[in-house]
């Protein structure tokens, strides 16, 4: 069965795409060879045509926490907005510390979306992430992971993060680190700086942050081994990875929409749409981000798609959950940043599905002959506004909720399968 | 003297960087008139009779609520007050749910006070009845700095221009310091303040203030010093070495107050803790305004509820 995008813009040139089955025969500019017999023609009309996107960072709060999301909100959420793949984080009630939760997860994904997009769920680091035991990662790995993290509950014990990492290494897993000191700051509410100050809230200082990527980075490059370092916030944390990188050690980072295009002011009539861990930080770290990005100290962008509960996020500042939903949004508020020039379009390529593909030993389309074929059309000049009715996510919990954003993915084909 | 054609325009009172000189000086002198109230014999008039005043004090407080209930009542209000262990948010209602269930029992005014900064702005943005902030974390104590300022215009002859008052302690976790900061800089005060750089808060550099480590050097030449309570939990977070340090390079006493100016005011929100941060020979001084202070808070939250009951969302 084949199939012939024609007429797509893949980096600003018209281009005819071929498809077999579930892979990619060739990506030749448009017109220039006539599809085969009996191939099924796909009119693009100009739309642009990118691989499906890798988030590698998403909570989808299943098992325990279906009523903010279940793994098949969280997926179609991910395919509409253009993940092709999901890397879903441990911390659902029980954890994903043993294989019948990893085994429990991927088949209620089968069940909702057997045709993608594909979920690669995360491994708790440690036993009910709680920073003591080292999980069974060789039984996890088996039942479908394919990376390590303590998301959310930072490790304190430096002695356990080695040996994790230690571990880890052994069965090919990557461990991504939420690096925040638990004793700097605790109970914070926001970045601690001239806003939290004024606001009187309780603020996290960078260095909370920067502090435990110091460490780990220290840590993998005296053990020869690789460390990720998730959801970076700050410009502090930013020069600790080149710095890592200067010296050669195999450090990777991500950062999210949310720090690339918000700052700390956004707090300041105490909104807790706008409460997320790590916090929003300065203006200055924003710009020291979005630098970070274009020049590839941090290596990809992620969601962080950390869906809540109305009730959850509407009350008072120190009771509101922390985090945003992102699956939906995210490719337009990225898509904004190659409009704004920040990054080209061959960044975002490398950001949200090469880079992520070789940190973590996925499959992923470069369109070369022979690569899944997982890609979307996507329609930059839409507008659409993000609201409580055109959101797959259970969660409306976007700050970007009722803000009018550019650029819709139209369809999503997965494997060689169209979704939409 | 009370301006009787002043237009109050707000519905709610969430912090006092809401108001202007005017709305501050039209509220004294409503304030100043109701003082007269509290020295009669008969200590009420029926100006708010039918209104209802929820005192909804959701954090521990004595002397505020009390302040607030008696204001109600001598202005004939009827009032309501429930507090944390008293209301549902113990039973794990949330304070939106909280809100809107008192709402709909229609009273006019809810007179908060939460732990949480913010707290009031969230309320005052999801109901519609007309909010007082009584405190809100280390965020606002709007009545608090009115009644400051009553208790300083009278004291100071009504000149607030080129005075220097003196904020003295835990400015980090003070709501009382955040709002007299913004309300005395607005009158034209020249605003000090002193603290352990632990108890200073993230980006004071950026407040139109002096700021001092050094108490000896702060109180020189101020007009006013204001002691703030410390919390004794400051000490145990780890923010202090033990409170006898703290009281010998912070405790208010004669000698040091003998630097500011002569006939220097000296004020304090209380509770006072004796001994830390204001020694008893000069709480128990002529000049203190403690009491006073107290006095001018009845009167100041008369005016508050009564601006807001009667004139408050009317546009």
């Amino acid at each position: 069965m084949t199939l012939c995008i024609r007429n797509a813009l893949h980096l600003e040139a018209p281009v005819d795409l071929l498809v077999d089955g579930d892979h990619v025969v060739s990506m030749t500019p448009a017109g220039h060879v006539p599809p085969p017999e009996g191939c099924e023609i796909f009119e693009a009309r100009g739309l642009v045509l990118m691989p499906s996107l890798i988030d590698a960072h998403v909570h989808l709060r299943e098992p325990g926490y279906e009523y903010k999301e279940t793994v098949a909100t969280g997926l179609e959420a991910a395919a509409r907005g253009g993940f092709g793949s999901v890397m879903c984080m441990a911390n659902t009630r029980p954890v994903n510390d043993n294989a019948a939760v990893t085994t429990y997860m991927l088949s209620q994904a089968a069940k909702s979306h057997p045709n993608g997009p594909r979920l690669y769920p995360m491994a708790a680091a440690t036993i009910g992430l709680k920073g003591q035991e080292i999980a069974p990662l060789a039984e996890l790995a088996e039942a479908g992971c394919r990376a390590v993290s303590n998301d959310g509950v930072p490790i304190s014990s430096s002695e356990i993060m080695r040996r994790v990492m230690e571990y880890a290494a052994d069965l090919g897993l990557v461990m991504s680190d939420h690096c925040e000191d638990p004793t700097l700051a605790p109970g914070w509410l926001m970045n601690e700086g001239v806003a939290s100050g004024q606001l009187g809230l309780k603020g996290q200082p960078v260095v909370g942050e920067a502090l435990q990527a110091a460490r780990d980075i220290m840590l993998a490059e005296y053990l020869r081994l690789p460390v990720h370092i998730a959801h970076v916030s700050c410009a502090m944390t930013v020069d600790i990875i080149r710095w890592g990188k200067a010296r050669g050690v195999a450090v990777s980072a991500e950062t999210c929409p949310h720090y690339l295009l918000l700052d700390e002011t956004a707090m300041e009539d105490y909104n807790t749409a706008c409460k997320v861990s790590p916090p929003l930080r300065s203006a200055a770290d924003r710009e020291a981000l979005v630098k970070a990005i274009a020049d590839g100290t941090i290596d990809i962008i992620v969601t962080d798609h950390a869906p809540h509960a109305l009730h959850e996020k509407e009350t008072s500042m120190d009771e509101a959950m922390k985090g945003f939903t992102g699956l939906d949004v995210a490719l337009s508020l990225i898509w904004g940043l190659v409009h704004d020039m920040a990054i080209c379009e061959a960044d975002l390529h490398r950001l949200c599905c090469r880079r992520p593909a070789e940190i973590f030993h996925l499959p992923c389309n470069g369109f070369a002959p022979g690569d899944p074929a997982d890609f979307i059309l996507f329609d930059p000049a839409e507008a659409w506004t993000p609201s409580v009715n055109n959101l797959y996510s259970k969660g409306h919990n976007t700050p970007f909720l009722g803000q009018e954003l550019r650029g819709r993915v139209k369809h999503h084909w997965i494997g060689g399968v169209r979704l939409f | 003297m009370y301006d009787t054609h002043y237009l109050w325009p707000h519905k709610d009172l969430l912090d006092v960087t809401q108001l202007t000189a005017d709305d501050v000086m039209h509220l004294l002198d409503l304030a100043a008139s109701f003082q007269e109230i509290n020295r009669r014999p008969v200590k009420r008039v029926p100006t708010l009779q039918g209104k209802t005043v929820i005192l909804f004090f959701a954090e521990n407080s004595t002397r505020t609520k009390v302040s607030f209930e008696i204001a109600a009542k001598r202005l004939s209000a009827d009032t309501h007050a429930l507090g944390k262990a008293g209301s549902s948010l113990n039973k794990g209602e949330s304070l939106l749910d909280t809100g809107l269930t008192l709402q709909a029992m229609h009273p006019d005014l809810i007179v908060i006070r939460h732990s949480s900064s913010g707290a009031a702005a969230f309320l005052a943005d999801k109901l519609s009845c007309g909010i007082v902030n009584a405190g809100d974390g280390w965020h606002a104590h709007p009545t608090q700095a009115l009644l400051d300022c009553y208790t300083l215009r009278h004291a100071w002859g009504g000149r607030f221009e080129g005075r220097t008052l003196l904020i003295l302690g835990d400015i980090a976790h003070s709501r009382v310091a955040r709002s007299n900061m913004h309300l005395l800089t607005m009158l034209g005060v020249k605003v000090r303040l002193c603290a352990p750089r632990t108890l200073l808060p993230a980006g004071v550099e950026t407040w139109p203030v002096e700021v001092f480590g050094d108490l000896d050097r702060a109180v020189d030449g101020a007009d006013a010093v204001m002691c703030l309570r410390l919390q004794l939990e400051r000490q145990q977070a780890g923010l202090l070495p033990d409170l006898s340090e703290y009281s010998r390079r912070y405790c208010l006493t004669l000698p040091r107050l003998s630097r500011a100016k002569t006939g220097a005011q000296v004020l304090h929100p209380g509770p006072m803790n004796r001994g830390l941060e204001i020694s008893d020979d000069v709480a128990d001084m002529a000049d203190s305004r403690v009491l006073d202070q107290v006095s001018a808070g009845v009167a100041t939250r008369m005016a508050v509820l009564y601006l807001l009951a009667m004139q408050g969302g009317r546009s």
